[in-house]
């Protein structure tokens, strides 16, 4: 099944649980479910997404597909897996133009998107406990701007640096491309897209603030 | 009571993995994730001395066993290669064993038409699969031994090339066998022979610790030397003064933390390096103590062309393409002398300013300089020209002998140096750097071997090397190909030949081609026979890094369903080919392999270690001549100096975690030598037991080249000539190959990693975005490369995890489906035979 396929299906199903569960969708917090480009905050997108399933339609690499939660405003509407495919920022944003109702705003650049800002879990990280990984830093679609690497000193160790992967929140996108190639799944992913700007950066201070060791021994 | 540091760790060893393995480990080995237990689930565990699968940096690892699972996998802080370090390939060694799709029965190909696809192969039973291989090569061999061959590996353990070079050089007299590491290492080896007659870096991992200025010329160590870049980093983070220069024809990730990036013009690297030659002669700013107490100097032969033809080799070009003649050094400055930074810098592209400074280092006495080259200098038209022009540099401005000063080929794979180099696994080889068109070191081999003298006299010529080996095959020249630890269909240059893809080189499909293989891959597809092979910790082998250290990795557990040990396959295929030969009236195959298997018994003589220990004990009587009175002889009549290469007793490698050669007995201990040619106590890493007995003390650096004719290592003039193609208007990109961090090789491990897999699941084409904007091209598109050669399809990242100058381009090889070596050259190094994968033309479309 192509994506595009896939994206009228679901959105179509997607629309009749809508409106079968119109009544009970007040109470229910969304804004924590990541969104496509251009999306401002919950408020905003929920009273202009009408679920058309145009954007998921849209999407080249199947990355936006119809939130499936039972209930809720949000059902329907547009979100990411970023496991499976994380958006790919790609250079025309296809879905935003899709958007008949600008739930999706313009924006100028594919740099402008802000879905959301990379938390590293630095407990879970490998490369913060003191192994050569990284590949959230390589496979960032910003490298070296979104994602640094902070060189510091292995602890208990000599000869070698831990290369410590950095976000830098005022330049991360939140694609998740980072979270979709993190190798640690157990007991979760080492990074996660955090949509509350706010929240965060309490959640990378919060981090920063842990002392993780990275010694071999 | 005190915990030691090895206990420690091994008892932390199981809740790392947890952790590492995503729980899929533990889960194998019955355990829970997280929630303490962590020592009751240690009970009945073992823990062995290991070495990492990958890299050529060779790290130690500690494996943990439990109900015959594999719990975990970490970094061994007793070996000294890594101290405990691991990159996130390593991390995983434990899944690259049981992926789904391991091999674990034989398998044969019935009809030939089916090569090339995914189908045709179907199990078989081990005695069908061993008596059609041994039958074909016998057939093979008894009809016209030239048309038999084997390609090995820098990934095949010392032992298991040992055994195999003495079936196919003593058993089968012949010299049809050559290793990838002819693709990988040949240029530095050629390089190291020329210079200093002894194939070896004389520096170590340690001089990391100690330079003062780094230079990567062609080397992306951040992500094709993990754990070496760590250590290289860290040196920078404890002193300021640390310096980095990043000599490349791209940006890479080697780029983003260097002090400052000099990107070349492809090719120009000799320009460079003969202008800081230049300077630091006719501005007298070389070190003349150096130069008067160890240099002599030479000229080399020039406009040697480029193996375009299959008859390169063998035409006058060719035959004179090594000439050396000995010169003055007059004669060297004054052929330096055209090359001034002005010249080198309009060749290059780099500022005259940059060169200046760089050449300055090399001038500062008092600067500590280690320059690391990998592929960019190795895998080069003039691969070996340049592997001289980097030792010329170090050997003219002094920059040897103090710790941090030296010029470090870094290898490419983990037993480059161990197997393929030492063992020399090559077609004009002998183990211990002796070569078969040397009388001398044929009597040397044939005293060990107990072959009587003269036995080897018909392998006196050189066999076919890797790239004539295929080019032949292509053309329907090879009836018999047997290949292990490799996977040539994917790593090969111009597949479009060897696979036969042009139509026209259809030898493929007529070869009969037998595989060891741990998992399917493309050169399965055409395969005859594949025969499934026990992998890494399944069974005992040994690696020898790059630093010249030589590690075991222990047996930790069985191969899976019926795959077997190499050895095993060797000695099953060697025991039915050899049937009825003999050797000196006595049968052929214990002759050569009864030490170790017994043939009415049909099994090995005693179990891994003790097979793996005795094979190595012959073969350490090639660095200890001592311990066989023949051999001995010939030693001292012709001064051949083999114990310049000394190996210790097995055991003394499982003792100490590793050992890097000469190993030297002083006062009853074993113990290594760092620092080679280097005067000083043999405890703290130098050579002196080698200098006591060979060399000369007192001399510049208090170095001695005892292993180098006359203690006097070449100077050899090496001018710049350019690529062996130049971008035009048809082809107006050149395209460079090479190896990202998260795969190994072709991925045939990797890639069956679920995890690795994920890190990096396609090959991407990185390109300047003023390129891809004036093609059309945005970030994901897929676009069609074409050369000269052949053609595939790959999509576009402009990303910037690699950063091409404006025409060029870069893609990895790891991924089968995008086979990028349809379109690369086979055009080599006439000198080292080596191929060019950095520097093919190619035009590119929107696909």
């Amino acid at each position: 099944m192509s994506a595009s396929v896939f994206g009228k299906v679901v959105a179509g199903v997607a629309g009749a649980a809508v409106a079968a569960q119109a009544a009970s969708v007040a109470l229910v917090d969304t804004s924590d479910i990541l969104r496509p480009p251009g999306a401002l905050d919950e408020a905003d997108f929920l009273s202009r997404c009408i679920k058309c399933g145009r954007c998921i339609e849209a999407c080249p690499y199947g990355a936006l597909i119809a939130d499936s939660s039972p209930t809720g405003p949000g059902t329907g509407a547009p979100t990411l897996s970023l496991r499976d495919q994380a958006c790919r920022m790609c250079q025309d944003m296809p879905c935003i133009p899709a958007c008949p109702t600008e739930a999706l705003h313009p924006l100028d650049s594919r740099e402008d998107i802000r879905m959301g800002t990379a938390v590293i879990k630095r407990e879970l990280c490998i490369a913060v406990t003191g192994m050569r990984c990284e590949v959230c830093y390589r496979a960032c679609p910003l490298i070296d701007r979104a994602i640094t690497i902070d060189f510091h000193m292995r602890e208990n160790d000599a000869i070698h640096s831990v290369f410590e992967p950095i976000v830098d929140p005022e330049v991360c996108t939140g694609c998740g491309l980072c979270v979709q190639r993190c190798v640690i799944s157990t007991p979760e992913v080492a990074v996660e897209i955090v949509r509350d700007r706010e929240k965060a950066l309490a959640m990378i201070e919060e981090e920063q603030a842990k002392m993780v060791s990275s010694s071999p021994f | 009571m005190e915990l030691s540091r090895r206990d420690f760790v091994k008892a932390t060893a199981v809740s790392a993995a947890m952790a590492a393995a995503g729980g899929s480990l533990a889960a194998m080995a019955g355990c829970t994730t997280g929630g303490g237990g962590d020592s009751a689930d240690l009970e009945g565990a073992v823990t062995y001395t290991s070495v990492c699968r990958y890299c050529g940096c060779g790290c130690g690892v500690l494996v943990t066993v439990k109900d015959g699972q594999l719990i975990s996998v970490v970094g061994d802080p007793d070996n000294e290669s890594n101290r405990g370090l691991n990159c996130v390939k390593g991390y995983y060694l434990a899944n690259a064993l049981t992926g789904e799709k391991r091999l674990t029965k034989p398998l044969i190909r019935d009809d030939k038409g089916t090569k090339g696809t995914d189908t045709g192969l179907r199990e078989a039973e081990w005695e069908e699969a061993l008596d059609l291989v041994a039958s074909k090569l016998r057939e093979t061999w008894k009809a016209d031994k030239s048309r038999l061959a084997f390609w090995g590996s820098g990934q095949q353990p010392i032992t298991e090339g040992y055994l195999t070079a003495k079936f196919w050089k003593a058993g089968l007299l012949s010299n049809n066998i050559d290793p990838n590491a002819r693709m990988c290492m040949a240029s530095a080896v050629v390089g190291f022979m020329n210079v200093f007659q002894t194939d070896e870096p004389a520096g170590c991992y340690e001089d990391l610790d100690n330079a003062d200025v780094f230079i990567t010329w062609g080397a992306n160590m951040a992500e094709a030397h993990p754990m070496l870049y760590s250590r290289l980093t860290a040196h920078k983070l404890t002193d300021e003064n640390v310096r980095h220069y990043d000599l490349t024809t791209l940006k890479t990730r080697t780029s983003a933390s260097a002090d400052k990036v000099l990107v070349f013009r492809p090719g120009s690297d000799l320009a460079i390096a003969n202008a800081i030659a230049n300077y630091l002669v006719s501005n007298d700013l070389y070190d003349h103590q150096f130069v008067e107490d160890h240099l002599q100097f030479k000229m080399g032969a020039e406009n040697i062309g480029n193996a375009y033809e299959d008859t390169y080799d063998k035409s006058e070009q060719g035959q004179a393409s090594g000439n050396v003649e000995p010169c003055t050094f007059e004669d060297y400055a004054a052929r330096l002398s055209e090359y001034t930074f002005e010249y080198a810098s309009e060749l290059s592209g780099v500022s005259v300013e940059d060169l200046q400074e760089l050449a300055q280092v090399f001038a500062d006495p008092n600067l500590r300089v280690m320059s690391l080259w990998t592929m960019g200098v190795n895998q080069h038209n003039r691969g070996t020209w340049m592997n001289h022009c980097i030792h010329n540099l170090h050997l003219i401005s002094g920059k040897y002998g103090k710790p941090g000063s030296t010029a470090f080929s870094l290898t490419g794979q983990p037993s480059a140096c161990g197997t393929a180099r030492e063992v020399g696994t090559f077609c004009h080889r002998l183990p211990a750097d002796l070569v078969v068109n040397n009388d001398v070191h044929r009597r040397y081999t044939e005293a060990i071997w107990d072959l009587p003298e003269g036995y080897l006299d018909p392998i006196s010529a050189p066999g076919f090397h890797t790239i004539k080996l295929f080019r032949e095959m292509s053309k329907g020249n090879i009836d018999f190909l047997w290949s292990a630890h490799n996977n040539w269909a994917q790593s090969l240059p111009n597949l479009t030949r060897f696979l036969g893809e042009d139509g026209e080189h259809l030898g493929i499909f007529d070869t009969f081609i037998a595989v060891n293989e741990v998992y399917p891959t493309k050169t399965t597809k055409y395969a005859d026979v594949v025969f499934p092979a026990a992998m890494w910790v399944e069974r005992e082998g040994q690696f020898g890094n790059a630093e010249r250290r030589t590690s075991v990795f222990e047996k930790a557990l069985n191969p899976p369903g019926e795959a077997k040990w190499d050895v095993w396959i060797l000695l099953q295929i060697a025991k039915r080919v050899l049937e009825g030969e003999t050797i000196d009236g006595k049968d052929a195959f214990d002759h050569l392999f009864g030490f170790v298997y017994d043939k009415q018994a049909d099994d090995f003589i005693g179990n891994d270690r003790e097979v793996n220990r005795a094979i190595w004990e012959e073969y350490r009587i090639f660095s200890n001549p001592e311990m066989k009175p023949a051999a001995a002889k010939i030693n001292t009549d012709n001064n051949m100096h083999m114990e310049a290469k000394q190996l210790a007793p097995y055991d003394e490698y499982l003792t100490h975690h590793g050992m890097t050669w000469p190993v030297r007995e002083k006062d009853g201990q074993w113990m290594s030598t760092k620092w080679r040619f280097v005067n000083g106590k043999q405890e703290d890493g130098y050579d002196e037991v080698g200098i006591a007995q060979y060399g000369t003390a007192g001399l510049a650096n208090d170095m001695s080249w005892y292993k180098t004719a006359g203690g006097r290592p070449s100077v050899v003039f090496r001018p710049y000539e350019p690529p062996a193609q130049e971008p035009d208007a048809e082809f107006p990109f050149w395209f460079c190959t090479g190896r990202l961090l998260e795969h190994w090789h072709t991925g045939t491990m990797t890639r069956n990693v679920a995890e690795l897999n994920r890190a990096l699941p396609e090959a991407l084409l990185n390109m300047h975005p003023e390129d891809a904007a004036e093609l059309g091209l945005v970030d994901g598109d897929m676009a069609r490369v074409t050369s000269p050669h052949g053609t595939f399809e790959i999509k576009i990242s402009l990303s910037g995890r690699t950063e091409p100058p404006r025409g060029l381009v870069f893609a990895p090889f790891f991924a089968e489906e995008t086979l990028i070596n349809l379109a690369v050259q086979d055009y080599y190094c006439p000198l080292s035979k080596e191929t060019d994968y950095k520097k093919t033309c190619v035009r590119i479309a929107k696909a």
